[in-house]
This record gives C-alpha cells, structure tokens and sequence, in this order.
C-alpha cells in the first residue's frame, strides 16, 4: 500500500490582529492551518504571551509568585517597567483589580489615571483588563479605553452583560477588543456577532473562551477552542476567525496544586516546579488547542513555553 | 474500511449450502456487513478470504495490551482526531527510561520511583505504568543484570526493553517474556531480526524510522513477517515534528484506512530541562501518543502529567459530576458556615476552590444536580427549594453544625423565601452571585 499524505484543506483562515505601536507592535493569528500544522498550510505569527500585572498589591496569590515581584508590585508603573525591561516582555496585561467593588472599589478615574501612567512609562504594548465585575467594567473600561486612547491597546472583557458600552468605547478610541464568553462555542459566535453589528470590525476583535487550570475543567476549554478553530477553518465561519486568547494564569494560580506545601502533600513534590508546571502546561495545552494570545504570571512558566514556542514553529 | 454485503458475498463459497444457519451466502453476507454474525460461521470460506475479511472488519487503529495480567495496560484503538467528536479510549501510558550503565542500587531506586508513583485525584489511581531499560552500557551481561533488576523491583511495571542489537535483545527478553514487554525498537537495519524476536516470544514490537512514510513501509515489511502487535516511533527532532508526525498518522489511519500507520504511537520525549520535558510530553499525550516515554518522573511533573491525561481522555458527553456530599473545606467545626450548589464537577472546583481560597474553615453541600450548573439545574427544576430542603434534611449535615444558616448562590437568590418555608428553623442568606465573591463574602461575614 502506497503511502500518500493525509492533508486537509481549509477554506478559513484566522484573522490576524495587531496591538501596540511602532517596531514593539505584536501581531497574532493569520494561520491557515490547524496549530502547529505547518505541513498544510502557513502559521505566519508565533502566540504571544503577555505578562500579567495588577494595579493593586497582590494578596492572594501565593507565595512562590509573590516573591518573584515582591519588590515591583506595590506598585503598577514599577511593575510593568520590570516586566519590559527584566523579563523582556513582548506585551503586558495590567488588571484593574483595585476597581471592584469587593476590594477597593477604586472609580474608573482612577483606574484611569494608572493606565495613563503605565503607558507613559514603557512602550511595551499593553492589553488592559476591568476587574470582571460585569457592571464596574462598564464604567472603567469606557474610561481607560480614553486614556489609552492612540495606543492601540486591546481592551477587554466584554461579556454579554457589558458588551456595548465597552464595543463604543474601543470603536472611538481605536483599540482591539477581547470579547468573553462562558465555554460554550454557541455564546462565543453570538457575542461576536452582537458586537460586530455594532459596527466593531470583527478583524479588531479577539475571542475569549474562557480558559480553565489544568484539573480544573482544562478540557472544556481545550475543546471549546478546537471547535472555534475547526468552525473557523473547516467550515469557514467568519465569526469564529478572531484570535483567541488564553487567560491563564489568573485560573491556574489559585488551584490547590499551586499553593498546597510539600509538606501538607508529601506525595505532590515540589511547590514552585508544581506550580510552574501548572501554568505552562496549561498554556502549552491552550496554544495546541488553538489559543493565539496567553495572559501569564511566573517568569519561569512563560520561559519554558517560549522554549515549547521555539520547538513547535 | 468496512466491506460492504456485496463485497463480502464475493468472497463466500457461494454455494448456499446454509450450515452458517443462513438461507443463502447472501443473506449471512449482509448480516456479517452488519455486525449481527461471525466470520466463523461459515465452515467453507477459504483462507484468503478470511484473512482479506478478517483484515478489513478490524478496526483502523489496532488495540492491544502492553504487560500481563492485572496491571496490563490497552492502547490503540482510538476513532476520532478531536476529542469533542467521540472521546479518545485508551489513555496514555506513561514510562520512564533507566540506562543499564547505572549501578544496581541506583537501578532499584529508580524503579521504585515508578512502583511509589501511582497517587489517587478525583477517585482515580493515577500512576507512571512502564520502565524503558535502555542498554547504554555495550556490556550484554549488564544489559541482562540490570533487566532483572528493574524487573524484580517493579513486579507490576509494563517493560519496554530499549535495545537495538538483537543478539542482546533476544537474552533479555527470554528472561522476562512473561510479562510481555515491548521491544524497542525495528528499525530498517534490524528489523528482520527484531521481528523474529517478538514472534518467537509473542511479545509487542516497536518500529521507528524517521517519519510517517518510512514507517509505513517498515510496518509492512515486519507484518509479513508475522508481527501485528506494533508500535510505531516517528521519530520527530523536535516538538513541531511530533505534532505534525503524530498528525499525519492518525489521520492516515482513521480518515484513508491506511493500515501500515493503523497503530498505536510512542514519543520518547527527553530533553535535559525537566519542566521541558513534562510541557513537550504534555503535547505528546493531547497529541495522539498511546505511549510516552520521560527521562524523569519527579513528582510534581508525575501530577501535572497524571492530571492533563485525565483531562483529555475524559469522555466530553458525560457532565463530569462529583458525589452528592457535604464536603469538608478546610477543618471546619460546627460554627462554620454551610454552602450549597450543584454538583455538577466545574460548578465544585471552582466554588470549592474560591471557599479554600477565603482559608475560612466551611461545610460545603454539594447537591446531585445531575450534572448542571447552578442555573441550569434550578432551570431545570432540580435545583428548587423542595428539593435541596430535603437534601439538607437527609444529609444529616444537622449533627454536624450547631447553627441553621445556609448560603446559597446568588444566581438562585429567588429561592430564598420558598426555602426557608420548606426548611423549618433555618435561615437562608443569599451568597455572591460570582464565584470569586466568596473569599470576600466569608472573610466579611467571619470578621
Ligand atoms: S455456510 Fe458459507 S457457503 Fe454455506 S451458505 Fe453459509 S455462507 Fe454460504
């Protein structure tokens, strides 16, 4: 029996998306190919991994992480300078934490002001994040998205609860859009199409899934996103053809994998490789399934999946 | 492929003679078409046709079992490329490679490493399964020392004997054929011998050459020689080749019915940084491999990889539920605040995880739902104040506190009068509506 070389054809192709300005622009996306499948068709950009910072001092991640910007992030200006500078990152997320109304409830002025800082202080391009509380969001992403405003940025999230004033905001300022839903590929498509006929073009946006930690429903995320790509090749669905992004570390590290002590758990091992392993697992796991952007926390788990980058393209 | 009743009935006697129990040759060829009899049925069928049907009735990726008796492992015998579209069988095997050039000391200890590997995670017993021996040393004698070794210390190991000289190979099998272990590896030097070997001992065989056309051209060539349990090593440099190599003949498999790729595959997947190592056996176990072989199992890679297997092989039509129960958060006593929601196993993780979180010591009720989250359940009508009344009553969560509050999601905060009417003496508060409200929610309420 002869063998001949299974290839598909695929009549979608991703979008691809650009943030941030000048020569430290990153583009994701453009693929005509399922990941990595570089027999069949073209993967012009590699994922992008962003570092996560937040403008509040952290308090509930553990230790292991902490450490590693203990000295940066009391502080969000410092942090995102260490980020770029240190850890040489290609894009920064800052997380408006402080504005939700359970921590300290800090207005979308505010949050503001600290956005016009971070952006003062590097070039780095950055994706701006609410605190996902749905109606907070709605006032204090409508004000970064202004202050931000000949940036660039991506702007996000915007859910079904939140999406128009967030849509209006990153249409008048110009910024890409991370558009989230709940796991299910049927929200995912409706969210998109709602904010597209808003008049948001969907080659601005980018699709969040929802991403889960590994042992925490990783799967659901893992097929959610196969199934936006499979729609978006396969079947060309022009909706499901946004980059999506994979916020992960914000899942992973409040796992009990990645704060249990070894000595609580003899038989786990070691504390900060566990909890390495689990974001960058995590990751690797998204990028296979599809994800073109990554949202991460420990230096140490972007490395290695960077490395895994560097093996799969 | 699966014949269809016309092509089979070409290859009957055609005599209508019906000792198969059916009328005509026909009629027993549509019923074998459908799977309603067996081949064997029919005394006349010539060898040729037996085996051509035989051939095309099994299925595209061929199954079998690696080691013997109770810890004997299945592999192969996956249909789908995505898991969403049925769900992926047999899970990965996962095994460690031991070079022969270590002292026997270090030998025992490292299989050992694999006999204390297995830990439990949501009910399951999860541990590495096989031990590759590799002869690094070029000294036979050793090679044969070091099998027993490892062998004696893992009663229960799969062995994969990692040895391309088949003058060597053929010692150390002999000393362990009982356990079926998997040779590795044929290659297109070796491969006559090696096949030789493996049916002598009737022992699995692994093939490897570089990349999938290479190896189907091996396959063939070694399953002529009478080997059919096979293994196939793509042999990819680098982890965008396994993908692509993994791919490639899973798909020529299931979509073309390729046969010489209908196998299952090993990634051996070393690299000197270990948490490397475990992201690229990562890829490999989402990636199709049937078997992958580390060069370390520390473990917290062990638990990593034990975890993102048991994500993947998760049959995706079956919600993932958790047993109905009040779990223990923490150590909580009978002042702590009781919680309730569904069992549906994301809705748990994610609540338990949040309550954890708050590090206030909780009860947590988790309520057989069938499955769904919290809204679809009280959607659904299972998640209604009549029903979790009873929940709590039958519980016996009542011997375990002293106060009657119970906190319920704030997405069901509509439930709260109905069940404090049904639920006599309680009182209902009405929880965050979001998950990643409760540590703030407990934190104020303990304060
Ligand atoms: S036993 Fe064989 S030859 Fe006889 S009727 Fe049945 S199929 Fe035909």
């Amino acid at each position: 029996m002869a063998f001949t070389l299974p290839k598909e054809s695929y009549s979608g192709k991703v979008l691809s998306l650009t943030f941030g300005k000048d020569d430290k622009a990153v583009t994701i996306g453009g693929e005509d190919t399922l990941p990595f499948l570089s027999f069949e068709g073209s993967i012009p950009n590699r994922p992008a991994i962003a570092y996560e910072i937040q403008d509040s001092p952290i308090d509930d991640w553990p230790e292991t992480l902490k450490a590693v910007y203990k000295d940066v992030s009391d502080d969000p200006v410092k942090w995102a300078r260490y980020c770029q500078d240190e850890l040489k990152a290609q894009a920064i997320a800052l997380r408006l934490v402080s504005t939700h109304p359970d921590r300290e409830n800090r207005s979308a002025d505010d949050a503001a002001k600290t956005v016009s800082e971070v952006l003062s202080a590097v070039e780095t391009p950055l994706i701006i994040l609410g605190s996902n509380h749905v109606e907070k969001d709605s006032e204090v992403l409508v004000k970064v998205s202004e202050a931000a405003s000949g940036h660039n940025c991506v702007i996000g999230k915007a859910q079904e609860g939140n999406y128009k004033t967030i849509v209006a905001a990153a249409l008048a300022h110009n910024h890409k859009l991370i558009a989230m839903s709940e796991l299910d590929i049927n929200l995912a498509k409706q969210l998109n199409i709602l904010i597209t006929q808003m008049g948001f073009d969907k080659s601005r946006l980018i699709t969040d899934p929802m991403c889960s930690a590994l042992g925490y429903g990783l799967e659901y995320t893992y097929s959610v996103m196969e199934r936006i790509r499979l729609a978006a090749l396969m079947q060309n669905d022009a909706t499901m053809q946004p980059p999506i992004l994979g916020d992960v570390g914000m899942y992973v590290w409040k796992t009990k994998e990645t704060m249990a002590e070894e000595s609580d758990v003899p038989e786990w091992g070691a504390i900060e490789e566990r909890g390495i392993a689990w974001e960058s697992i995590t990751a690797t796991s998204m990028i296979m399934a599809g994800a073109n952007l990554l949202i991460m926390r420990h230096p140490k788990a972007v490395e290695v999946v960077k490395k895994i980058i560097d093996e799969l393209i | 492929m699966a014949l269809s009743g016309i092509e089979i009935f070409k290859l009957l006697p055609k005599t209508n003679c019906k000792k198969c129990g059916f009328p005509t040759c026909l009629a027993f060829a549509m019923a074998l078409a459908q799977g309603k009899t067996e081949i064997g049925k029919c005394p006349d069928i010539s060898e040729e046709a037996k085996s051509k049907l035989s051939e095309a009735s099994a299925p595209p990726i061929r199954t079998f079992s690696l080691g013997k008796g109770e810890k004997a492992v299945k592999v192969g015998g996956e249909t789908v490329m995505f898991r969403h579209d049925k769900k992926f069988f047999n899970p990965t095997v996962l095994g460690v490679n031991i070079k022969d050039d270590l002292n026997d000391e270090e030998l025992v200890k490292r299989a050992k490493e694999v006999v204390d590997s297995e830990i439990e995670r949501v009910g399951q017993k999860l541990r590495v399964e096989a031990i590759s021996i590799e002869y690094a040393s070029n000294n036979p004698e050793r090679f044969e020392s070091a099998v027993k070794a490892v062998a004696e210390s893992a009663p229960d190991a799969i062995l994969i004997l990692n040895c391309g000289d088949p003058s060597v190979l053929e010692r150390a099998v002999k000393l362990v054929a009982d356990r079926r272990p998997l040779l590795y590896s044929a290659t297109d030097a070796n491969a006559e011998a090696l096949a030789n070997i493996a049916k002598a001992n009737n022992v699995p065989l692994a093939v490897s050459a570089e990349g999938p056309e290479a190896l189907s051209a091996l396959t063939e060539k070694i399953k002529a020689l009478g080997v059919e349990d096979l293994v196939l090593d793509p042999r990819p440099k680098n982890a965008g080749e396994m993908i692509q190599h993994n791919t490639i003949i899973r798909r020529a498999a299931l979509k073309k019915g390729f046969k010489p790729l209908g196998y299952p595959i090993i990634n051996l997947v070393t690299r000197e940084d270990s948490l490397l190592e475990a992201n690229i056996a990562a890829i490999s176990i989402a990636k199709y491999a049937s078997i992958v072989v580390l060069s370390s199992i520390e473990k917290w890679k062990n638990l990593a990889l034990f975890t993102l297997r048991q994500n993947i092989y998760t049959d995706p039509q079956v919600p993932m539920q958790v047993e109905q129960k009040i779990y223990k958060i923490g150590e909580p006593t009978p002042e702590s605040p009781l919680l309730i929601t569904t069992n549906f196993s994301l809705t748990y993780f994610i609540v338990a995880g949040e309550v954890e979180n708050s590090k206030v010591p909780s009860w947590l009720a988790v309520m057989d739902c069938e499955g769904l989250s919290v809204l679809t359940a009280w959607a659904a009508g299972k998640f209604v104040a009549s029903k979790i009344a009873n929940f709590i009553k039958e519980s016996g969560v009542e011997n375990q506190i002293k106060h009657r509050e119970l906190i319920i999601p704030g997405q069901v905060a509509i439930l709260s009068g109905a069940l404090e009417d049904k639920l006599e003496g309680w009182k209902v508060i009405v929880g965050p509506r979001e998950a990643n409200g409760i540590p703030t929610f407990l934190r104020n309420r303990a304060a």
